[in-house]
């Protein structure tokens, strides 16, 4: 169905029921508990940000995942998208849709030139002029791009801006043709609350739509010679074929991604500045792929989930949150645990995220999909100690 | 012309600290095969271990002074560092004034045990995955020295200033036969320069003329050969791995009274040196450190008044714009030999 095979559509089936239903899902304890409190993820603002990082993510995938060229500088499309929504909002009007495509566009425009000086190398060259073109991005935007940029303080929507297209009773904030992104309506059910809103639904549709691509990227032609130049870029050269294009392709593909990615962050609040392109933001969207799962489909929307969840949940908790937890303990045993636990929460998350990172590399280089193959293999194990997961490995090893 | 001057010193300090990153990284990338992300938080955790020796010298207990009173009457409680009771009030002051230079001493045994810790508890399980992999270990490992600096040292800059001797400013233009306060220059700065001249004589004779360097050159030219001959080479190579983090702790503690050592200071080096080893050639020690210089040198003449005139924004992105151009034209780098990580 939709061109996909059977297998494809039950996960794409998957994913938008996951993403339509992700406010009651990730809702499951009541609004006034503390359980509610704490891991209740349910609420739009981190709705909106686990769909915009899927997306990125995901478009980060189909260069990383595919032809094995680790780009750091991935986070320098995001900032373009997001300076060009805004642009688009300042001179246009607040309505989404030129400002969406926009970024995609500029941001397509920009990895076009990138990747054409970048993929003249590969391997770690590649991984550094990438960083060394987001870095200079970064530095000119906030240095001699000010006046496009408007430096520290951040680009942002004025009331002397000219908005041209703006009526008299145009909404002051980002609108989908008047309908405003930050509209919602809530259910109340028993004690739990549902909130559903425009916005959300806008980035889940982009998310599923660009999901959809990925799949249909994924098992095309173009996704196979992808898949060939990274087990063996020489011997394609060797059989005539040239590989830039099909490259750049890819590069652009995924530039695009991050730009509507960017596009989508500016929508959602009108305001972008130049530490979205910093080197660190790149390290994230590497660290979201690997976490999920690379060259995956399901895992970049994994990784960027689970990562996405567990900054907000970890980050929210503190030493009051740690003493409710711990309560039922003897005192001295309780302050053991606080003094234990309290480096790697609130302020600590980096330090877990890190620890988390390396545990995946080292352990799990398939990311979570490959954690949920082993544990699939172990239940359901026929044969001898070599498990589906193994055997997998195995022959992806041997095909690279 | 003294603008000129002013600005290669200027260049020199930073261009120290790029080429003695870049030595050790190439060092490892040399001997190992590895591409260490982590480098620059060996840097940090340098300049941290200068802080930590400031801190243990000024380790204090407290003690009543009847003989004075505070506002409150009561007897004054006052501060005296157990070095005071060991070595007098006076030379006690000035060992905690020379912390910096002192911190030498702790900072070569923690570095070479840092060093040697990565490399047999980590990186030596990654030497036959892809080099992809090998930087995103060695990337998480920096996010995780870096968090745990700040779990312990906090997110704020600490001060840790240079000897008082060293401290000021030195007229150096009236010395050079220009006039009198047109280059003022901080004299700590040229310790520095001194400083990491010496560190990187000493690695180069280390491997020029020991029988061990020999044997370590011996082993990044062809490892099996050396191996065959019955030389347990992977020791030596852990040795060497060590030696680069001593480099890089050295660099980063020498460093603590230009920039106050932060939680973020290794990221910030870090790219840059990657840079540096890019431009300088992948596995060439001449090229890391002439390359180290030259980068730091650019980016002082970049941030001149006169040139960001002309060009303005450039002292943002020389760096990144002389890497870019050098691989394109120049893929192995200035003075890369071939065959080193050609793709």
């Amino acid at each position: 169905m939709l061109g996909l095979t059977r297998k494809d559509f039950m996960l794409l089936l998957v994913v938008v029921a996951l993403t339509l239903l992700a406010p009651i899902i990730l809702n499951p304890f009541p609004v006034s508990s503390s359980l509610g409190q704490s891991f209740n993820a349910g609420y739009p603002a981190l709705l909106q940000r686990f769909a915009i990082f899927g997306i990125l993510v995901i478009g980060f995938n189909i260069l990383f995942g595919l032809t094995g060229y680790l780009s750091f500088g991935h986070a320098a499309f995001l900032g373009v998208g997001s300076y060009a929504a805004v642009w688009m909002f300042k001179l246009l009007s607040y309505n989404i849709v030129p400002a969406i495509l926009l970024s995609v566009i500029v941001a397509g425009l920009f990895s076009i030139v990138i990747g054409y000086v970048s993929l003249r190398r590969s391997g770690i060259y590649f991984s550094i002029l990438t960083l060394a073109f987001a870095q200079m991005s970064y530095a000119l935007a906030y240095s001699v791009l000010t006046p496009l940029t408007n430096g520290e303080t951040g680009l942002q929507v004025y009331s002397s801006d000219p908005q041209i297209l703006a009526g008299a009773g145009a909404p002051s904030a980002p609108h989908f043709f008047g309908l405003p992104m930050a509209s919602s309506t809530t259910w109340n059910i028993g004690g739990w609350a549902f909130t559903f809103e425009v916005g959300y639904y806008l980035c889940a549709l982009m998310l599923i739509a660009a999901f959809y691509l990925s799949i249909r990227i994924f098992r095309s032609p173009f996704g196979m010679m992808l898949r060939a130049i990274k087990s063996n870029q020489t011997r394609m050269n060797y059989t005539g074929l040239n590989t830039k294009p099909y490259m750049l392709w890819a590069f652009i593909i995924s530039g695009m991604y991050a730009g509507l990615a960017g596009g989508l962050l500016a929508a959602m609040d009108p305001l972008t500045g130049a530490e979205r392109m910093y080197w660190t933001a790149s390290g994230e969207i590497v660290v979201m792929a690997i976490l999920g799962g690379v060259g995956t489909l399901i895992g970049p929307i994994l990784g960027s989930g689970v990562i996405k969840y567990l900054e907000n949940i970890v980050s929210k908790i503190n030493e009051n949150v740690l003493h409710q937890w711990f309560a039922a303990l003897p005192d001295p045993i309780e302050n053991g645990m606080i003094w234990l636990v309290h480096p790697f929460v609130g302020e600590g998350w980096h330090l877990t995220l890190g620890l988390l990172f390396m545990v995946v590399v080292i352990f799990l280089p398939g990311g979570l999909v490959q954690g949920g193959q082993r544990l699939g293999a172990m239940f359901n194990r026929k044969s001898g100690d070599v498990t589906a997961a193994d055997r997998d490995a195995a022959r992806q090893k041997t095909a690279e | 012309m003294d603008a000129i001057v002013l600005q290669i010193l200027n260049g020199l300090d930073k261009g120290s600290a790029y080429a003695l990153i870049a030595l050790g990284l190439t060092l490892i990338f040399g001997t190992l095969g590895v591409v260490n992300f982590a480098h620059g938080a060996l840097f940090m955790i340098g300049a941290f271990c200068a802080v930590t020796m400031q801190r243990l010298l000024s380790l204090s207990h407290t003690v009543i002074d009847p003989s004075q009173t505070d506002f409150l009457g009561n007897p004054l409680q006052t501060k005296v560092p157990y070095l005071a009771s060991v070595f007098g009030t006076e030379s006690a002051q000035s060992l905690i004034n020379w912390s910096v230079p002192l911190s030498i001493i702790l900072v070569i045994p923690v570095m070479l045990f840092v060093g040697w810790a990565m490399e047999r508890g980590l990186i030596k399980h990654f030497y036959k995955r892809p080099h992809a992999d090998q930087i995103l270990v060695t990337f998480g490992l920096a996010i995780v020295l870096q968090e745990i600096i700040r779990a312990v040292y906090g997110a704020n800059p600490i001060q840790s200033p240079a000897p008082p001797m060293f401290s000021g400013s030195v007229d150096l233009g009236s010395y050079l036969g220009f006039q009198a306060n047109a280059i003022v220059y901080p004299i700590w700065r040229l310790v520095y320069f001194g400083f990491s001249a010496v560190i990187i004589a000493a690695v180069f004779a280390f491997l020029q003329f020991t029988t061990f360097g020999m044997v370590v050159r011996a082993g990044m030219a062809d490892r099996e050969t050396v191996g065959m001959l019955g030389i347990d080479i992977d020791k030596r190579f852990t040795l060497m791995f060590g030696l680069a983090a001593a480099v890089a702790g050295l660099a980063g503690a020498m460093y603590a009274p230009i920039v106050s050592p932060n939680y973020h200071m290794g990221m910030d080096f870090l790219v840059l040196s990657f840079v540096v080893v890019v431009v300088g050639g992948m596995g060439s020690l001449p090229g890391a450190v002439f390359a180290g210089f030259l980068l730091g040198i650019l980016q002082g003449f970049a941030s001149m008044n006169e040139v960001k005139a002309i060009l303005p924004g450039i002292d943002q992105i020389v760096i990144y714009l002389v890497a870019i151009i050098i691989l394109l034209t120049r893929p192995r780098g200035l003075m890369g030999r071939a065959g080193v990580m050609e793709d």
